[in-house]
C-alpha cells in the first residue's frame, strides 16, 4: 500500500518558483494495477520519480508500507520492494544483460531463469543475455531490457514510467501483453504505470489524471477511461497495431 | 623444480592463473633466476648466454600449444631487465601468457623491466596475455616497465591483451610494432590505478603493408591521485586501416592524458583515433541504486563491468 498525502515538488524556473506537483495525495492499495495519465508536462513523470527517491520532494509525505519513506534513499526503497523502468534506459559499457538481471534478481540468476525474464518482453534469449548494455542495442532492445530487469526484482510495487516510449509498433502488442500478465499475477502486490496509451489505461483497475500537477480526477477504469477517449490522455496507438499488424 | 613459496604462489595466480604447473612450454622466473622450465617438441626454450633472459621458439606449424612466461618479484631492492625473445614460425598458432607480480614488503624499490620481442613468420597467428600486478605493504615501490616489440610478416596476427589492475606504482609501458602486407594487430589494454600510481602507456604502430591493419584500444580507471597517459600513435604508410580507441572513467582526484597520434602517409590509409575521459554517469549509479544497490556497490559493479 502507498499512500501520497499533499505531496509538492518545485523547481526554481529563472528565479521564480514553479509547482510541477502541487499537494497531490492519492493511495494505491495492493493487489491494484493503476494508470497514471494526462496531458505532457503535468507531472506524471515526476510523481514516478519521487516516488522511486529519484527525485526529493519539496512537500508532504510518502508512506509505503505503513514506513514513512519520504526521506529515504533509493537504495532503501529499493530494497523495501519498490521497482523503477525508467522512460529513458541508461546504458552500461562492459555490463552484461545477464549482469543487469542477476543484479535487479539480488541473486545468482541461473541462465534459464534470466532467459525467462527476457522471453516475457518478447527478446530472443540467447540472442541477448551475453550483450552489453551498449550503445549496439537500439532504444527499443534497450527499452525492453529495461521492462525484464524490472520483472525480474518482483516487487511489491512496479512503478512504470512510460513503459511505450521507445517502443517499437511490433513490441506494443507484446508490451500490453506483460501489463495483462502483470495483472494477472499481481496477488498482494501493486502496480503504477505513466502512460496516455488507450491500449495501456485498458488494462488499469483505476485511472488517475494528473494535469497541471494536480489530482484532476480518479476512479475505476470504466468510469475514467469513457471520459478520456480521444483526448491526449488517452492516444491510440497507430492502426497497424490496432487491425493486428503486430503478434 | 626450485620450490616455490606462498607469496610467489599468490603472485603466479594473479599474474598467470596458474594453480599448478601450466601444460604445455613454461618458463617461471622467481627473484631473478630461473625457477622451472618445460619445452615441448615444438616449442624451446633457451636460456640467452649474453644478456638475461631467454629465446623461445616455435616451429612452423604449431598449432594450440601455448607458452607461460610468468615472472615473481619477492625480494626487496631486487631491479631487473629481462630481454625474451619469441620467433614464432610460418603459420603457427599459439597462445603466450606472460605476467609479472611484485610483492614487495620491504623499503626499497622492487623493479622489472621486461623487453618481449615477437618476430611473426608469414601466416603465424599469436595471442599475448600480460597481466601486471602488485602487492605488499612496504614503503618500497613496485615498478614495470615492459617493452614489447613485434616484426609481424605478411598475414600474420597478433592479438595482446594487456592488464593492469593493482598495486603497481609506476610503469612506463612501450609497444612498437611494424605490420607488412596483410597483418593485423589486436590490442586491448585494462589499467586501473590508485593512489599516487602512474601509469604511461605509448604505442608506435608502423602499417607498412598493403591491407594490415591496427586495433589499440585501452580501457582505464584512475582512481585516487593517479596519473595516466595513453600516447597511441598509428603510422598509416601503405593502403590500411588503423583504430585507436581510450575510454576512460576518471573518479576522485586521478587524472589521465589522452594523447592521438595518426600519421597517413598513403591516400588510402584510414585511421581513427576515438577518446572520451569523463566520471561514471550519475544515471548509470542511480539506475544501479533503483535495482537495490548501494552507491559504492553499483560503482564497482560498473568499474568491474567497464574492465572486464
Amino acid at each position: 500500500m502507498l499512500e501520497l498525502t499533499n505531496l509538492s515538488f518545485q523547481v526554481s524556473d529563472a528565479g521564480r518558483e514553479k509547482g510541477i506537483l502541487r499537494g497531490v495525495s492519492l493511495s494505491i492499495p495492493d493487489g491494484e494495477l493503476v494508470v497514471v495519465t494526462g496531458p505532457n508536462g503535468g507531472g506524471k513523470s515526476t510523481l514516478a520519480r519521487l516516488i522511486a527517491g529519484v527525485e526529493t520532494p519539496t512537500g508532504g509525505s510518502i508512506v509505503f508500507n505503513g514506513a514513512d519513506i519520504t526521506a529515504a534513499s533509493v537504495t532503501d526503497r529499493a530494497r523495501m520492494g519498490i521497482a523503477f523502468a525508467f522512460q529513458q534506459p541508461v546504458r552500461f559499457k562492459g555490463l552484461r544483460v545477464l549482469d543487469l538481471l542477476r543484479i535487479a534478481a539480488g541473486r545468482r540468476l541461473d541462465i534459464s531463469a534470466a532467459c525467462e525474464y527476457l522471453a516475457a518482453v518478447g527478446l530472443c534469449a540467447k540472442d541477448y543475455i551475453d550483450r552489453e548494455v551498449n550503445a549496439s542495442l537500439s532504444g527499443g532492445e534497450l527499452k525492453r531490457i529495461e521492462i525484464a530487469t524490472v520483472l525480474a526484482r518482483k516487487a511489491k510495487l512496479t512503478i512504470f514510467d512510460e513503459p511505450e516510449a521507445g517502443i517499437d509498433l511490433w513490441s506494443f502488442q507484446n508490451l500490453i501483453q506483460v501489463f495483462e500478465n502483470l495483472r494477472r499475477d499481481i496477488r498482494d502486490s501493486s502496480i503504477m504505470i505513466i502512460s496516455h496509451q488507450e491500449r495501456i489505461l485498458a488494462v488499469a483497475d483505476r485511472i488517475i489524471v494528473i494535469q497541471e500537477g494536480e489530482v484532476l480526477r480518479q476512479g475505476p477504469k470504466d468510469e475514467i477511461l469513457p471520459t478520456l477517449i480521444g483526448t491526449a490522455a488517452a492516444v491510440r496507438a497507430c492502426r497497424q497495431v490496432e487491425q493486428g499488424g503486430a503478434q | 623444480m626450485k620450490q616455490l613459496d606462498e607469496i610467489q604462489r599468490r603472485l603466479l595466480q594473479e599474474v598467470a592463473d596458474l594453480h599448478t604447473v601450466p601444460e604445455g612450454a613454461y618458463n617461471i622466473r622467481a627473484n631473478g633466476v630461473s625457477a622451472a622450465r618445460a619445452v615441448t617438441a615444438n616449442i624451446d626454450i633457451v636460456t640467452k648466454t649474453d644478456k638475461p633472459g631467454i629465446d623461445v621458439t616455435v616451429k612452423p606449424g604449431t598449432k594450440n600449444e601455448s607458452v607461460h612466461i610468468p615472472v615473481v618479484l619477492t625480494e626487496s631492492g631486487l631491479k631487473e631487465t629481462v630481454y625474451n625473445d619469441f620467433h614464432i614460425g610460418r603459420d603457427a598458432d599459439v597462445v603466450i601468457v606472460a605476467g609479472c607480480g611484485i610483492d614487495n614488503c620491504g623499503n626499497q624499490d622492487a623493479q622489472h623491466d621486461g623487453i618481449h620481442r615477437f618476430w611473426l613468420e608469414p601466416g603465424a597467428r599469436v595471442k599475448y596475455v600480460e597481466k601486471h600486478y602488485g602487492s605488499g605493504s612496504g614503503k618500497g615501490k613496485r615498478i614495470l616497465n615492459p617493452v614489447t616489440e613485434v616484426w609481424m610478416d605478411e598475414n600474420s596476427t597478433m592479438e595482446m591483451e594487456m592488464v593492469q589492475i593493482k598495486g603497481v606504482d609506476d610503469t612506463e609501458r612501450t609497444t612498437r610494432a611494424q605490420l607488412k602486407a596483410g597483418a593485423r594487430l589486436v590490442v586491448r589494454e585494462r589499467l586501473m590505478t590508485h593512489e599516487a600510481q602512474r601509469a604511461i602507456s605509448a604505442y608506435a604502430v608502423e602499417l607498412n603493408g598493403a591491407g594490415s591493419s591496427a586495433d589499440v584500444v585501452s580501457r582505464s580507471v584512475a582512481r585516487g591521485e593517479s596519473y595516466q597517459k595513453f600516447d597511441a600513435k598509428i603510422l598509416g604508410n601503405a593502403p590500411c586501416s588503423g583504430h585507436t580507441e581510450c575510454d576512460s572513467i576518471i573518479m576522485d582526484r586521478g587524472r589521465i592524458l589522452a594523447v592521438p597520434g595518426l600519421e597517413a602517409n598513403d591516400v588510402d590509409a584510414a585511421l581513427v583515433h576515438e577518446a572520451a575521459i569523463g566520471k561514471i554517469a550519475g544515471e548509470q549509479l542511480m539506475k544501479l541504486m533503483t535495482l537495490g544497490l548501494t552507491e559504492q556497490e553499483a560503482e564497482e559493479q560498473i568499474i568491474n563491468g567497464f574492465l572486464k
